[in-house]
This record gives C-alpha cells, structure tokens and sequence, in this order.
C-alpha cells in the first residue's frame, strides 16, 4: 500500500464519487438485509393461491410469484442470504488462502514448491465450472456452495499473500526478531501475519462483486440454495416459467443482484484508482 | 503443465467419486431393486475400492478414453465432440462482437476523453461488468422475443427444422455446405441473443482496458513527436497509439476468452443451446460423474492453454520479453 494508512484509503475512499456511491449501496443494502424482518410487508414463504402472478401495484409492490408470495419481501430477505454468504466466503478463502500463502512464502524452498503447484492445480480451472462440480458432488445447500466458492476463490489470496511474504520475510525487523529467538510459527503470526494482511483485506473487497455473481449463478442453475430459499438466482430461475406475463418475478430478483454488484465493482474500482493512479 | 493435468484429473475424479449421493440409484430411479442396482454398480466397475476406480481410469485416459456417460449411454468422448462445436460458434460469435464493440468503444472514449460519450460509455462499462449473464440473457429474450418478436427464442434452428447433414458439426459451416440457406439464416436469428449475452461482458471489460491503456499512450512524447510531424490524427491514434496500447488489450482478451466458458455455462442454459456448457450442467446436476471428470478436464485444459496462447502472444507484442 505505499505508504497510504488506512485513514488516508477511508478518506480518499469518500472523497472519490464512484467509491462513495458504492460504498453507499453496500452500507443502504446491508442496512435492508439487518431490518428485513421488520419492513418485509408480508411473510416471504407465505403462499396465497387466490392472488398469484399479480402485476406490481398496491397490495404487492414488486407483485407477486407463481405461489402468490410476495416478490418485494423475498427480493428483501434475499439480501440477507447473499451478503452473508459472500461475507463467509470471503472469509474461508481469504483465511485458508493467506494461511497457504504466507506458509509458502515464509518457508521458501520445497514447501513454497509443492504448495504453488497445487494452487495452480486449483487455477486451471474455470472457478465456475470448479464450484459446480464441487456444489453437485457434495449435493446442492447453501453451506455447500460457500465450501464450493471458498474451494475456487482462495487461489488469489494465496498467491498475494505469498509475495508479500517473500517480501516481509527479508526485512530486518524479521531478521531481528529471529535474533532474540523468535520461532517460526510466532514470526509467522505476530511478524509477517500482520504485514501481509491489508492487500489481503483490499482483495476481500475487489472480490466480493465475482463472488456474488458466481453464488447467484450457481443458484439459478439449481446448485445452490433449493426452492423455497428466496435467494436471488434461485427466484430469478423459478420466474422463468413465468416469461413473459410474469415478467416481474425474475426481474427484480436480476435487478438487486446487479445492484449489490454494482455496489461492490464500485467500490473496488475506487479503491483501485486510489491504490494505482494510473488506472485512472 | 503435466503436473497441473494430473492435478486436475486427480481431483476432479476424487471430487466426483467421494460422494454422498449413488449416481447408479440415480439413474435406475428409486423403485429400482437392489440386484439390480448391484449389477449396474458391478457393469460400470463401481463396486471395485477407489483406488482401483483411480487407475483404471488413468489407464483409460492415457489411451484417450474418458469412459462411458452415465446419463446418455455413450463415450464422454462422443458427447465432447458432438456438443463443443455448438459452444465454438457460440464463443466465436460472442469474442467477435466484444472485440469489435469494446475496442471500438474504448477508443472513442480514450480520444474524446471526459466528454460525454465517454462518461456514457464508462457507466456502461461498469453496470455492465456487475450484470449476471443469465438475467441480461432472460430480459433480452423478454423484450427481444416475446415483446417486440424481433428475434427467435431459445434454441438453435426452429424445432420442427431439421438439421443439416453434420459434416463440421458448426451448424454455420454445415448449411452452407448443403446449400440451406433457411437454416443458415434461422441459425444467425437464433445465434444473435445468446452471442450478445455472452460477449457483453467482454465489452464491457475491453473497453475499458482500451481506454485506460490508450490514454497512458496518448500522453507518451512519441505521440507528440508524431503530431508535430503534421500527421493526420486519424494516423497518429490507430498507428501510434492503438498499436502501442494493445498489449494490456490483448491480455485481457485471452482471460476473456477463458472466462467464456464460464459465461457459455449459464447462456447456454437460458437459451437452450445445445453446447458444451449445457451439456456440463446436466452431467453436473444428475452426477453422471465420468462426464463430469471429462468435462471438467476438457474445460480445464482449453482454459491453461487459453492462458498458454496469452502468454505466447504477449511475449511476441512485446519485444522485451523472449522466452528461451
């Protein structure tokens, strides 16, 4: 990070337009997905058969599915099941993948060797196409496609983390701290740990926007979350066979998960700018 | 490169193996008897300890054999081979529309930058970037199909069209060799949707590329050396710059080509092509595994030399890198 302290990247964060934007989606959204149950006008899962397929309007807002439930108060809750599972993706590659990283960095040699070949077995695939294979074999819930994504998404935190071992681990403190009788796993975690962390903490950010897409995607080709779960890929593909007079039920769904997206690319890019001038 | 295909077979074939769910139970249904389960289970080799499984099929896969699809009853080899040409004129279609619309978007952009064509453009660029593929693919046949009915719906030829005789398997190629020029003409209606779907977030991300790249070039000394020369503009921008700036363009375009598969998985699924990525979807889903570690591989494998190809032809645009 050159020098920039987190209270500068905060600052030139709201200072910057694009960022502010995002960052105001993602705060707007996270404020929605905390408050659901209380301003959801009606109960997600709650079907009424003599109402189905109404067009937006007063009773039903964003109007209403197949069963009659409400699309407004799913599309709500479903910014509850998307961010928290991207937040625990996020974390679980980003933890495995810094671990794997700065083990490889630090150790150097044989270690570093064996542990980049497998992260390269790792990136040799698609990640959509590893998720699903991992999501269809281990059977189709949302805490299998948080393993599955994790399992595709830790690769670049590995990577990251090792370089910037490599470049922690000849600085002098280090060398310092090996002096006095440090041992390996305490230079590992109160040294270089700590060092390694901001690029990582950027990275969560810039990836969070791919992760949610991928999670949306899995969902909606039937991998993810099952039906009635109101997650947002899972209700865009349910409306499909509402095309085109119920054109509302995928719609909305498609709509918030370009928003939240958006709201992520944003504040990536932002941040990115901030980061690498050039970029520009 | 050996190492990572090994890597990628092994896991995959683990993946698919150490399972929960009984593919064979699967397939036979839930009536099916228990005999007769076990003799399915005994006929796919099923019932041998995995290790066995493992090299059996090693040594099936060094012959060039990925076995037998569960789920359609024929080589995984066939099925590649019968379902991949599909995702071919799909992925060409889709790289074609990208390249053109992006690089000529983001040169516009970097030439006339900060006016309002390239503030449109660079808010384009980035709702774009943050569209899910299957959403922008269901409202384009929303509006393009059942509103205005402009353009056919899912599909690659009408149902009811018989196809043309396969010579090449590219359904582009095939009708004109047959001379069909119904089903050649059916076949562009159909293929202009799903093509866009997929290219679009091409667009997005070489446009941008072209623009950040071509205004750090527009700012280099040889530009005005170039301009001073008394050269038209038009010269200076496509000979000097464009030329110079195509390096980050061409490295983005080789990841966008690699994350088409990705992309053609869910296109494909929204618009009922017959592809690759299709046919992934539903081996994946009905855990027909020996099409699952086939496809993966396949996949696995055109993605590294997607990458392969990238690193080659940056290395030939850029003088300053030579592999020896």
């Amino acid at each position: 990070m050159r020098g920039l302290t987190w209270r500068d990247l905060w600052r030139q964060i709201v200072r910057n337009p694009l960022s502010l934007t995002g960052l105001s989606i993602i705060v707007l959204l996270v404020l929605l997905a905390i408050l659901a149950p209380y301003i959801a006008p009606h109960d997600p899962f709650a079907t009424d058969p003599l109402n189905k397929l109404t067009p937006p309007g007063r009773e039903h807002l964003l109007g209403s599915d197949g069963l009659g439930r409400d699309v407004l108060s799913r599309v709500l809750y479903g910014t509850r099941i998307s961010l928290w599972i991207a937040v625990l993706i996020v974390l679980t590659a980003g933890v495995f993948g810094t671990a794997v990283g700065i083990v490889a960095g630090f150790a150097g040699g044989f270690v570093d060797n064996i542990l980049m070949r497998i992260t390269d077995i790792f990136m040799a695939f698609p990640r959509l196409i590893l998720a699903m294979a991992i999501a269809a074999a281990l059977g189709p819930s949302l805490t299998n496609v948080v393993i599955a994504i994790a399992f595709s998404a830790w690769t670049v935190f590995a990577r990251l983390a090792r370089s910037r071992a490599i470049a922690i681990r000849e600085e002098d403190f280090v060398e310092a701290a090996r002096a006095v009788g440090a041992s390996n796993l305490r230079i590992l975690v109160v040294h270089i740990l700590p060092m390694a962390l901001s690029p990582v903490i950027i990275q969560a950010t810039l990836s969070m926007g791919g992760i949610i897409l991928t999670a949306a995607g899995l969902g909606f080709l039937g991998f993810g979350a099952q039906p009635p779960t109101p997650e947002w890929g899972v209700m865009v593909s349910e409306g499909r066979t509402f095309m085109p007079h119920g054109w509302w039920v995928s719609t909305f769904p498609g709509l918030a998960i370009m928003i939240t997206v958006l709201g992520f690319n944003l504040l990536g890019d932002g941040i990115r700018d901030i980061l690498d001038p050039r970029m520009r | 490169m050996v190492v990572v295909v090994w890597g990628v077979v092994t896991i995959t074939f683990f993946v698919a193996r150490v399972i929960p769910a009984d593919p064979v139970a699967a397939i036979l249904g839930p009536q099916a008897p228990q005999d007769a389960i076990e003799r399915e289970r005994a006929r796919w080799g099923l019932d041998k300890p995995i290790h066995i499984q493992y090299v059996r099929y090693i040594s099936g896969l060094l012959r060039g054999d990925l076995g037998v699809s569960l789920r359609t009853r024929r080589p995984v080899s066939e099925d590649i081979k019968q379902f991949f040409p599909a995702t071919v004129e799909l992925g060409v279609a889709a790289l074609i529309i990208g390249i053109v619309l992006g690089i000529g978007v983001g040169v516009i952009s970097a030439v006339r930058s900060g006016s309002l064509i390239d503030h449109t453009s660079r808010v384009f660029a980035i709702v774009g970037l943050s569209m899910p593929a299957f959403w922008l693919g269901l409202l384009l046949l929303l509006i393009f199909y059942h509103t205005l009915g402009w353009l056919p719906g899912p599909g690659r030829l009408p149902y009811w069209y018989p196809l043309p005789p396969r010579v090449t398997g590219l359904l582009f190629i095939d009708s004109i060799i047959a001379k069909d020029w119904f089903a050649l003409k059916s076949f562009l209606q159909h293929l202009v949707l799903p093509a866009f779907t997929l290219g679009w977030l091409s667009t997005a991300s070489i446009a941008r590329i072209t623009r950040s790249s071509m205004l750090e070039v527009m700012h280099e000394e040889y530009i005005k050396t170039a301009r001073m020369k008394g050269l038209r503009e038009s010269l200076v921008i496509l000979k000097h710059a464009f030329r110079n700036a195509l390096l980050p363009i061409v490295t983005v375009i080789g990841i966008r080509i690699a994350y088409m598969l990705e992309g053609a998985v869910l296109t494909e699924t929204v618009f009922a092509w017959p592809g690759l990525g299709r046919y992934a979807t539903q081996s994946f889903l009905s855990i027909d595994f020996n099409a699952v570690v086939g496809v993966a591989l396949f996949m696995a494998l055109l993605y590294s030399f997607c990458n392969l190809v990238v690193d080659l032809l940056y290395a030939y645009l850029n003088p300053k890198i030579r592999y020896v």
